[in-house]
């Protein structure tokens, strides 16, 4: 792991002032195991990631790369055979004070005030992740009942103010899930997480399931709530472009380990990181010029099987045989930028240009 | 870059297309919901027409709901239209017996959306591969049915391809299940194939190789593909044409490129608004726009006037009253909208000048 004077000044963003500047929600070499007959499975890998208050964090993987184990360990929302082998997970909100609580050593008490309250979580499937039995009235009332003091007519009242919030009209109240669209759904997932006003908000590929047009909508209403009420988000997705729209800053997973963390500006126009460049050249853009589509060769590694170092080693294009012992460090991208860095000691931005322009063909031209 | 001198190059003209193989003319489908004579119907899908031509791909974009995927269960037979035709070769298809389904069924076949349900999970990777050969092409004997299973896995390029053959579907990744799937399609060699979203469950990294596979077996097969998807991105690379549904019908159709880059119908205009788009960091979206998409998901009940309207910012009463047809913008487009003088000024102005040149001539 990188020492730890090295990683806050890589990961603490630009704040107003010294009280913000901590962050909120701050991940060290934190490792996920699971334990399977065949011995442990690293699901992830020391991680470290930082959260500062308001800000929005956009972590980006494929399937099976630990984006979502992470988010829910964290949290200590998994269970068995999913254990924590290491790090430290510290929280620092407005209620707690600045030296902050660690979660991993928290009690199951402890947990149920911090959860919700402090840190809530909009899951992706809207329509699994609602109780299809009970109104939309009764689901959002039940997490005010549960985390906060309110009298029947406060609670009334906040029921009102958090749909008018999310956009849906008041009537909706007594809707059951199915009588809504998968918009609608979404946005009552957005407010039982904002029911209690917490300050960390984890999003787990919270419009995936969703059209184009809603999506865009969906995100619009985070972004305009998240400017009012000033909550942080760790927004997962494995949409990168998407996340270089909305977020401040990305962290790339790949293998259950970081590989690739900056600014939507660094990691788009000065890419460090050829696992990034490949996945950046997966998607078709739909304005601009046409570009050459790569995508990445061969599929996402087996955690049961993990290459020795460097886990995109067997699928990079610029592999050479040290890859194989490189400790997957994050160091900075360019010397000029602590924001920027990467793991990847042998390429630096530059090294890896966006793919060619090429001319509008007869047909379709993808490249494998 | 939406300089016209840009689109211009490369698309073929007609003539340099390949015959039309498969044709729908005039499709409708409607449901009826509940039962009795009074039930309500949904008009899934409303006048539909569109050809596919050897060789080429042609691309279904719409969102969920927009009736794309009824238009490929139309088109391979599995539901029958509640009236239009659907034309193989320039022939009626009438799906009469099985014998006739099945001949229909070794010219054209579907690729699905869900690798993780459309095979059987019970079965090795060999069974349903060697059902369709056995079943279309019953002129192989047992040493050639085997061959031609390895052959089908090179095809979709999954080696070794005896190993493969032999596994269960549990064992592969999303990626080869697709792949699987497309070998299952062309086992019965095809010369039309309809993937409905197959890729959409891939991880982005895989799309592209999936994506590429069938582009080259269009190539070499000189297969009429119909890509469906929600992604008018992936339409603009993969697809030499792009048909846009909205609630049922065709509201826009034309080359690909030009379509993306000068979309012509105000709902064009929001889908390519509302894709994620790198470049354009932090840009709003156009406030116009924005309103319509705050409508979203409120499904259209109008079935007098343009179905967009409730939604479209320059809807006025004659689009409420009267439903706009697919009209033709210029040779290769078309697009089904009252306004285009207001939604897409330029592009109608550049077609005035162009007839004012052409016209004296």
């Amino acid at each position: 792991m990188s020492t730890s004077e090295e990683t806050a000044s890589g990961v603490v963003p630009a704040a107003q002032d010294a009280a913000s500047s901590l962050p909120v929600l701050e991940i060290r070499n934190f490792s996920i195991s699971f334990a399977t007959e065949s011995g442990d499975v690293k699901a992830v890998r020391n991680v470290d990631l930082s959260l500062a208050p308001g800000e929005i964090i956009g972590l980006a993987g494929e399937s099976g790369s630990g984006k979502s184990t992470l988010a829910l360990g964290a949290c200590r929302l998994l269970r068995p055979p999913a254990i924590i082998t290491g790090g430290s997970v510290v929280y620092r909100g407005r209620r707690v004070g600045t030296e902050g609580v660690e979660i991993l050593d928290m009690s199951p008490h402890q947990l149920r005030a911090l959860r919700w309250r402090e840190i809530a979580i909009v899951f992706q499937s809207a329509m699994n992740a609602l109780n299809p039995v009970l109104r939309v009235q009764d689901q959002l009332g039940d997490v005010i009942d549960a985390h906060l003091d309110m009298s029947r007519d406060e609670k009334r009242e906040r029921l009102n103010t958090l749909l008018d919030m999310v956009g849906i009209p008041r009537t909706r109240l007594r809707s059951f899930p199915h009588e809504l669209s998968g918009g609608m759904r979404q946005r009552v997932m957005i407010a039982m997480a904002l029911a209690t006003d917490p300050e960390v908000v984890i999003m787990d590929e919270p419009t995936t399931a969703l059209d184009v047009v809603v999506q865009r909508e969906i995100l619009a209403e985070i972004a305009t709530l998240q400017k009012e009420l000033k909550f942080a988000v760790l927004f997962i997705t494995h949409d990168l472009s998407l996340l270089l729209e909305i977020a401040d800053r990305i962290a790339m997973l790949y293998g259950g380990q970081m590989v690739e963390t900056g600014s939507g500006e660094q990691i788009h126009h000065r890419t460090a990181h050829p696992y990034t460049r490949g996945l950046l050249n997966s998607f078709p853009s739909v304005r601009g010029p046409r570009r050459a589509l790569a995508g990445i060769p061969g599929s996402p590694p087996d955690p049961r099987d993990m290459p020795p170092g460097c886990p995109f080693g067997p699928r990079c294009r610029f592999a050479k045989p040290e890859c194989k012992s490189v400790d997957m460090q994050l160091l900075p991208a360019e010397a000029e930028d602590p924001q920027h860095l990467t793991a990847c000691p042998f390429v630096k931005p530059g090294d890896i240009e966006p793919a060619p322009v090429v001319a509008a063909a007869t047909t379709g031209e993808v490249q494998g | 870059m939406t300089e016209p001198a840009m689109m211009a190059n490369n698309q073929p003209a007609t003539d340099e297309l390949g015959p039309v193989v498969l044709e729908a003319r005039n499709l409708h489908k409607d449901y009826k919901l509940g039962r009795g004579r009074r039930a309500a119907v949904l008009s899934a899908v409303r006048d539909v027409s569109l050809q596919l031509r050897r060789s080429s791909v042609v691309a279904l974009v719409g969102e969920s709901g927009s009736g794309k995927s009824t238009v490929a269960k139309l088109l391979a037979g599995q539901e029958h239209p509640t009236s239009g035709e659907v034309l193989l070769d320039g022939q009626t298809v009438h799906h009469s017996g099985r014998r006739g389904f099945r001949a229909y069924k070794s010219e054209v076949q579907m690729v699905f959306q869900d690798p993780f349900a459309s095979l059987n999970p019970t079965h090795r990777v060999s069974y349903p591969l060697e059902r369709a050969v056995r079943l279309h092409r019953s002129e192989l004997g047992r040493d050639g049915v085997a061959q031609e299973l390895i052959r089908l896995m090179d095809e979709v390029r999954l080696s070794p391809a005896k190993e493969f053959l032999q596994r269960y579907p549990h064992q592969l990744s999303g990626g080869q299940r697709q792949r699987v799937s497309i070998a299952r399609a062309l086992a019965v060699k095809p010369r039309v194939l309809l993937a409905d979203e197959p890729v959409s469950m891939l991880d982005v990294s895989i799309r592209l190789e999936v994506l590429d596979v069938i582009d080259q077996l269009r190539e070499r097969f000189e297969l009429a593909v119909l890509y469906i998807t929600h992604d008018i991105a992936s339409a603009r690379y993969f697809a030499t044409e792009t048909l846009v549904m909205y609630a049922g019908e065709i509201v826009e159709r034309g080359p690909s490129e030009e379509l993306s880059q000068e979309p012509a119908h105000p709902y064009t205009q929001l889908l390519l608004a509302a894709a994620p788009d790198p470049d354009r960091l932090g840009a709003p979206i156009d406030e116009r726009l924005a309103r319509s998409a705050r409508l979203a998901g409120s499904a259209p009940v109008n079935t007098v006037g343009c179905r967009f309207s409730d939604r479209c910012p320059f809807a006025d009463d004659h689009c409420r009253a009267e439903s706009p047809p697919l009209q033709a913008i210029d040779e290769q487009r078309s697009a089904a909208c009252w306004r285009l003088d207001l939604a897409a000024p330029n592009l109608v102005q550049r077609q005035r000048e162009e007839r004012s040149v052409v016209l004296p001539q």
